[in-house]
């Protein structure tokens, strides 16, 4: 009997260990590997850089290069590549944030089958290509676009707008692609939110956006949250948007590692850069895993 | 009441319309015969005929889909086993670390996992000679990996929703746990694993970065190429190659609003 159970636990265990082997193996130690080529210096050969441990006549030798990093805090492209990616990644999750509320408000308000249609079509753009869907606003938003051609004909401007390779197109670009990350979470909180509580407080004579502003707004911040801190994340790295629409002039970290992986060979530097921006986002990926397992044990 | 009534319904359509614009934009000038965005010459598919005869797209779109497939199978595997473990297997004692493995992938900026891979695939092929360069093995290792989160989120949601008397009955009729998953839980999920497989192969089948980073020479993926191709500037083929893969989405995505509503109408009656 004890054999049998001892069994099945190994059974248990190994359905369990595969995948989080794997993920130490491909998500977690990958890290370190970075965090170890950071530290070492760049030369010219394949791999592009020197080995950290050297076995040399008996003695270990460990070389520590931190000349990577100081060469960042220096130059200051790379300080303001990552203000302005924050900045950048910031102005777009309010964007998305406008956009997304009432659309989310509207879906879970909605009666069957009309919410699941709606949900449908938040999800939908979700599914078909996110580099085909960044390429469509080139042809809306370039100097002589659509939306330039629509203005002109209207005879709202004289003059087109310039929009393309400007931070408007890539605030544009990021609210577009990660709308629906913004209104799943959003919807799941205002669906669960308790509707007598808005007959009470118009029954106590509060008007429809004051009743909003206390009562829906408040319940549903850990949605906000969760949705905000699903665009704001991966928009700090963000590399295709910035580059398809964004200007030269638009300093984006992801756009920086970009260049120095692929069009400097600098592995090293590229590999610091990496991780100051994990400096950067650890901070919101851990306030966002607190509101989830909040969110997961309100569920039990 | 006129928030609800106007307000947020009439910004709602904006937003919907925002979603959607784009994309009608796409499909209407996948068919013009002149070449400029602003000007419509005419309906023509020529764009159509040039697409399906330039090998290079047809080459990288074979690749590309050979890849999505089988990462989208690791991914499924490996994702569902993962859900479980969360859901179900409270006790095992990893737990606490694959929580916190799993979920990370999904708000990872991409550069930094296809660097971090790429320096993993590296140092892994210096050791160990393997995986020998870089190809079509690394881009399906690094894709199972980041599909495999997407997965695990979408199954354990739906294993969290599942009624637990169905395998606890099972169990009691004296079937095995293995037996119970296979009779009893695979099966009850099953919408969930086609949802999250068709998930996992699109997003490989979209991804540029990653591959981009963890690909080698002779190894060019469907995006890619169209990269290369964009950053030139517009060319309508790739309008036409858009309009494609939105119908085939679009069509999928009818047939799934058109399975729901057929089970939720079963379950009602």
């Amino acid at each position: 009997m004890r054999l049998i159970a001892k069994f099945k636990s190994l059974q248990r265990d190994w359905v369990s260990w595969v995948p989080t082997l794997w993920l130490g193996i491909f998500f977690l130690i990958p890290f370190v590997v970075v965090l170890k080529i950071s530290l070492s210096q760049a030369t010219i050969a394949m791999p592009p850089y020197l080995p950290l441990f050297e076995w040399l006549e008996g003695i270990l030798e460990i070389r520590l290069d931190f000349g990577n990093y100081l060469f960042l805090i220096d130059d200051p492209l790379y300080g303001s590549a990552y203000l302005e990616s924050v900045r950048i990644a910031l102005v777009s999750t309010i964007f998305t944030l406008v956009i997304g509320y009432p659309m989310a408000y509207v879906i879970a308000t909605a009666k069957e089958p009309r919410r699941t249609l709606l949900l449908l079509l938040v999800i939908l753009p979700f599914w078909t290509s996110f580099l085909l869907r960044v390429y469509a606003w080139i042809a809306i938003l370039k100097t002589n676009g659509l939306l330039n051609g629509l203005l002109m004909a209207l005879g709202l401007i004289s003059e087109p707008l310039v929009v393309l390779q400007t931070d408007l197109a890539v605030y544009i670009g990021i609210a577009y692609t990660y709308l629906p990350f913004m209104v799943l979470p959003l919807y799941a909180s205002l669906s669960k939110l308790d509707r007598t509580l808005l007959e009470a407080s118009e029954d106590l004579g509060a008007t429809p956006w004051i009743s909003f502003v206390t009562v829906t707004l408040p319940l549903t911040i850990p949605g906000v949250i969760a949705g905000s801190l699903l665009v704001f994340v991966p928009a700090i790295g963000e590399f295709v948007i910035p580059a398809l629409l964004g200007g030269n002039d638009t300093l984006m970290i992801g756009k920086v590692l970009w260049n120095e992986f692929f069009a400097n060979r600098d592995w090293p530097i590229a590999s610091a850069v990496a991780i100051i921006m994990l400096f950067v986002i650890v901070g919101p990926l851990m306030w966002l895993n607190r509101i989830n397992s909040k969110i997961e044990e309100a569920q039990l | 009441m006129r928030l609800s009534r106007y307000v947020f319904p009439v910004m709602a359509s904006l937003g919907f319309g925002f979603l959607y614009l784009p994309i009608l934009i796409l499909v209407i000038y996948s068919f013009n015969e002149s070449k400029l965005v602003t000007v419509w010459g005419g309906f023509s598919t020529r764009w159509y005929v040039e697409l399906f005869q330039d090998p290079q797209i047809l080459d990288a779109a074979k690749l590309s889909l050979q890849i999505a497939a089988s990462s989208a199978t690791i991914a499924l595997v490996l994702g569902v086993a993962a859900a479980m473990t969360l859901v179900r297997f409270r006790w095992f004692r990893g737990r606490t670390w694959l929580a916190g493995m799993v979920a990370a992938p999904l708000v990872m900026p991409e550069v930094i996992t296809g660097l971090s891979l790429l320096l993993l695939f590296v140092a892994l092929d210096n050791w160990l000679g393997w995986p020998s360069g870089r190809g079509v093995t690394t881009i399906v290792l690094a894709h199972a990996t980041f599909g495999m989160a997407f997965v695990a989120v979408i199954v354990q949601a739906r294993l969290r929703d599942m009624d637990l008397t169905l395998e606890e009955a099972a169990m009691d009729l004296g079937a095995r746990p293995l037996t119970v998953f296979f009779t009893v839980t695979l099966p009850t999920i099953a919408p969930a694993l086609v949802a999250s497989w068709l998930l996992a192969f699109t997003l490989s089948l979209d991804d540029l970065v990653i591959a981009s980073f963890v690909s080698g020479p002779g190894s060019s993926t469907l995006p890619m190429v169209v990269f290369s191709k964009v950053r030139l500037g517009i060319s309508p083929d790739i309008n036409a190659l858009a309009t494609l893969m939105i119908l085939i989405v679009g069509l999928g995505g009818v047939f799934g609003f058109w399975q729901m509503r057929r089970s939720t109408h079963r379950r009602s009656s």
